[in-house]
């Protein structure tokens, strides 16, 4: 096996501050290479250096032993390197069919032949066994079908390395195992691939080698068979086995005092979208919403927080019917929503971090009452400190933080105003293993308090783990709800699956 | 069919349907709307807007914006008066020159834009201020172009019978439109254009020129206010320093009127298309009405302007909920 793509000792700086510190690596063609670390460990800074959007501040790259040095994503696709970064980078006003083929386009002399990019994209999709009119604006679909157009764009260029940065994201499992088939065939035919994800399970059954960053620093790279996960974890978090187990545990779901429902859901549709639904959230409970992807999880979200108001059935909350016409309605109801859409619905890049932190409670107080600079200040030390936000201070801009660390940031803001009923969609995704359980650990804090949690994961695991109650969704309606001891990964894969 | 009543395409059927309407009004209520000589008028008034609206268009999809288009056009026709009359410069050799000066400007506009990162409305609002300040260096008064070529040129065109002619800035006009489209649905140049208003930052990941394009596009609109200010030339017979004020609203009022979305990334050269026939079409009522009144002009065009607005925003949450 030959080193298709080589780093030395790259370094990068953004002001005074070292996102990588000498980090080396060497990608061989035909392997699956997994980039390890935190959230703010210097991956996505990594990727971005060999494809050209940052320039390194020191070091050197080969690619098939030629010495590189690409200025612009351009560059580096020109020279074989096709990538998928972290947030879907797509153009949402283009047709999928555009967004897969832009810039490669089949030509006719100067004329695009957009016939033959839609056969084209169509090809690439449904080697993902994903099947879509490739007509429709990227905008309009779902984020699984974004995720999955960025990876069919990248595997649609014959490159020789391809860089997947956390891809499996917003995935579920039928998506990932598809997504895995493609790349082992490609690693077959001898391509070098570099993947990120936080899923430890899908690094095993994925890589051959692992490398792990941890700050900025190179700590190393081992066979995969040869390392165990203790030992993994214990290499990212930079701190003995013993505290590795204590982080990887699995939280057991405390579930909090029961004091009876708070909010009634009863025969919620909206027509022809999704529903009827019928469940309860009890305060200090959590109640998880399962199944496939499009079975309705976010319409059920989106419904409640009245983004699409429902157009029947009722909500109660204590008793008391709300309408729930508006997201304004929800938050007057005491709901908050932590969306699944972090780039279109929730980051606000050029804001500092508290203010971003502090901006839903802002919102609910209404533009006169400002919240005073101190208790702004108290605010967002408390949620840095309390989900380890990895940032320089409260004051450094959204935009310059991992994409991990900004998912906690959107979850502070809606913590932040103390509601009866938060709403979580998909809130680990892109989140560390360590960070993950803090904020497990963090919501069954707030269950304590007496909050009511809606919690939305593609993870069933996850879902199991945390919930005290869940409602099993297929084909946007409601199958089954599992109460206490009857919710088991088995139970709910079989309802799902159910014809 | 389904598809052509998508939210994607409603704008620019609802731009026909006010147009339409509009000219069905007026034919309904005034003697002679309905001829073809009403028509022609609203053309070639209209040429030098409608080519300039179209350069417009193609920056608004970029996400940027040009104000200096009015400028430029009124400095393009002192220019070319100027280079016949003064200089003495045979008038295809002028008009090339003028036609190259105009896209120049844009282009250099497009650079500061692109390299330094300043708003496009600073840089073009300077823009707008240079070039009307050197319109007025190169001659503070109207300048009559009195040269053979214009005397044949300028009532040359396609014979349609009964005394009526297609005349050169219609017809370039259409043209320009005909290109417009078929550059901007069928090129990588187009799409690319299309990319960098969708998302720049995403344009830049996903490999494409952002840098070039972003300036050929302002090239391209400076280009066509220059030729706009040839048109001027041809139907009016002079360069004039004061001329096109305020040109440069006009040409975003077509083009947002045609479904072109401000922000960038949505829009079609058709509807601008339509869009400019809408704005000529008030003015020809107005004409009809006789009681000449400009102020009912901007009065109609800007309730038009605003409705359209609002329709894109409701059809823009419409379209997120299915
Ligand atoms: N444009 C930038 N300006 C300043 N600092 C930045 C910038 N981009 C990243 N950083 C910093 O560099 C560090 C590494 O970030 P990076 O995005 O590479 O992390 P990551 O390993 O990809 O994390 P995650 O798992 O959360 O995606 C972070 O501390 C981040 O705050
Ligand atoms: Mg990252």
């Amino acid at each position: 096996m030959s080193g298709i793509l080589q780093l030395h000792g790259i370094e990068k700086r953004f002001g005074d501050f070292a996102a990588l510190r000498g980090v080396s690596l060497e990608l061989r063609a035909g392997e699956i290479h997994a980039l390890m670390g935190e959230n703010g460990a210097g991956k996505s800074t990594l990727i971005k250096v060999i494809t050209g959007v940052h320039a390194a501040t020191a070091g050197t790259m080969e690619l098939e032993g030629r010495a590189i040095r690409p200025g612009s994503p351009r560059e580096a696709e020109r020279a074989g390197i096709s990538t998928v970064y972290q947030e879907v980078n797509l153009l949402p006003n283009l047709s999928l069919a555009e967004n897969i083929t832009m810039g490669r386009q089949a030509m006719w002399g100067p004329f695009i032949r957009h016939g033959e990019g839609r056969r084209r994209a169509r090809a690439a999709l449904a080697r993902l066994g994903v099947e879509v009119d490739v007509a429709r604006p990227l905008g309009a679909c779902p984020v699984a079908v974004q995720q999955m157009a960025a990876i069919a764009r990248a595997l649609e260029q014959r490159a020789r390395v391809l860089i997947l940065d956390e891809p499996t994201s917003s995935l579920d499992a039928r998506e990932v195992a598809e997504l895995f088939g493609v790349l082992r065939r490609l690693r077959d035919e001898g391509m070098g691939i570099l993947f990120v994800s936080h899923f430890l399970d899908q690094i095993y059954a994925l890589s051959d080698r692992i490398t792990v960053l941890r700050d900025g620093g190179y700590v190393g790279t081992w066979e995969a068979a040869a390392l165990p996960r203790l030992e993994l974890v214990s290499h990212m978090i930079g701190k003995p086995v013993a505290a590795a187990e204590a982080c990887a545990a699995k939280e057991e779901a405390s579930a909090g005092p029961r004091r009876g429902a708070v909010v009634e859901v009863a025969e919620l549709e909206r027509k022809g979208v999704a529903g009827p639904f019928s469940f309860a959230l009890e305060a200090g409970g959590a109640t998880g919403l399962a199944g496939l992807l499009g079975s309705g999880r976010t319409e059920v979200a989106r419904m409640l927080f009245g983004i699409d108001p429902a157009t029947s059935g009722s909500v109660r909350v204590d008793g008391r019917v709300v309408s729930l016409t508006s997201p304004r309605a929800a938050m007057a109801a005491g709901f908050a929503f932590c969306s699944e859409d972090r780039k279109v619905e929730g980051i606000l890049p050029s804001l500092s971090v508290r203010e971003n932190i502090v901006l839903a409670l802002q919102a609910s107080r209404g533009a006169l009452r400002r919240l005073p600079r101190a208790e702004q200040e108290a605010l967002a030390d408390t949620f840095i400190k309390a989900l380890h936000i990895k940032t320089r201070g409260p004051e450094t801009p959204m935009g310059a933080l991992s994409g991990g660390n900004q998912q906690k940031c959107l979850l502070a803001r809606w913590m932040a105003v103390q509601p009866r009923l938060l709403i979580l969609d998909e809130p680990t995704r892109g989140i560390d293993i360590g960070a993950k359980g803090e904020i497990e650990a963090l919501c069954a804090e707030l269950r304590r308090g007496g909050l009511a949690i809606l919690f939305i994961s593609a993870e069933l695991e996850e879902v199991v783990r945390n919930c005290s109650r869940v409602v099993v969704l297929r084909d946007r309606q409601q199958a089954e709800v599992l109460e206490g001891g009857a919710i088991s990964l088995r139970q709910i894969m079989e309802t799902v699956a159910a014809a | 069919m389904n598809r052509l009543f998508s939210s994607r395409l409603l704008p620019l059927l609802a731009t026909a349907l006010v147009l339409l309407v509009l000219f069905g009004a007026a034919g309904a209520h005034y003697e002679h709307f309905f001829s073809a000589r009403v028509v022609l008028n609203l053309f070639k008034d209209r040429a030098f807007l409608g080519v300039i609206a179209i350069g417009m268009t193609f920056v608004i999809l970029s996400g940027g914006i040009d104000l200096s288009v009015g400028s430029v056009m009124a400095c393009s026709t002192v220019l070319l008066a100027s280079l016949i009359m003064e200089r003495g410069w045979p008038v295809p050799l002028a008009m090339a020159a003028t036609l190259v000066l105009g896209a120049a400007f844009g282009g250099a506009q497009g650079w500061i834009i692109h390299r330094y990162g300043i708003p496009a409305f600073l840089v073009t609002l300077a823009g707008m201020f240079l070039a009307r300040g050197t319109a007025f260096i190169l001659s503070s008064r109207s300048l009559e172009i009195r040269h053979a070529f214009y005397a044949k040129n300028s009532a040359w065109g396609l014979p349609l019978g009964e005394g009526l002619t297609f005349t050169l800035g219609p017809m370039v006009f259409v043209s320009v439109l005909a290109v417009a489209m078929v550059v901007a649905h069928g090129t990588r140049f187009g799409r690319n254009v299309y990319a960098i208003g969708g998302s720049e930052s995403s344009a830049a990941l996903m490999g494409l020129p952002v840098g070039g394009t972003r300036i050929a596009v302002y090239a391209l609109c400076g280009g066509g206010a220059a030729l706009g200010g040839i048109l001027s030339t041809l139907a009016l017979g002079s360069g004039d320093p004061t001329r096109g004020m305020g040109l440069e609203l006009d040409a975003i009022a077509a083009a947002v009127i045609g479904g072109t979305v401000l922000t960038g990334g949505r829009g079609w050269m058709v509807g601008t298309f339509l869009g400019v026939l809408i704005l000529g079409t008030i003015k020809t009522i107005l004409d009809f009405e006789g009681s000449l009144d400009p102020a009912w002009l901007r009065l109609a065009s800007g309730g038009l302007l605003l409705g359209f607005i609002l329709m894109q925003k409701v059809i823009a949450i419409r379209s997120r909920e299915t």
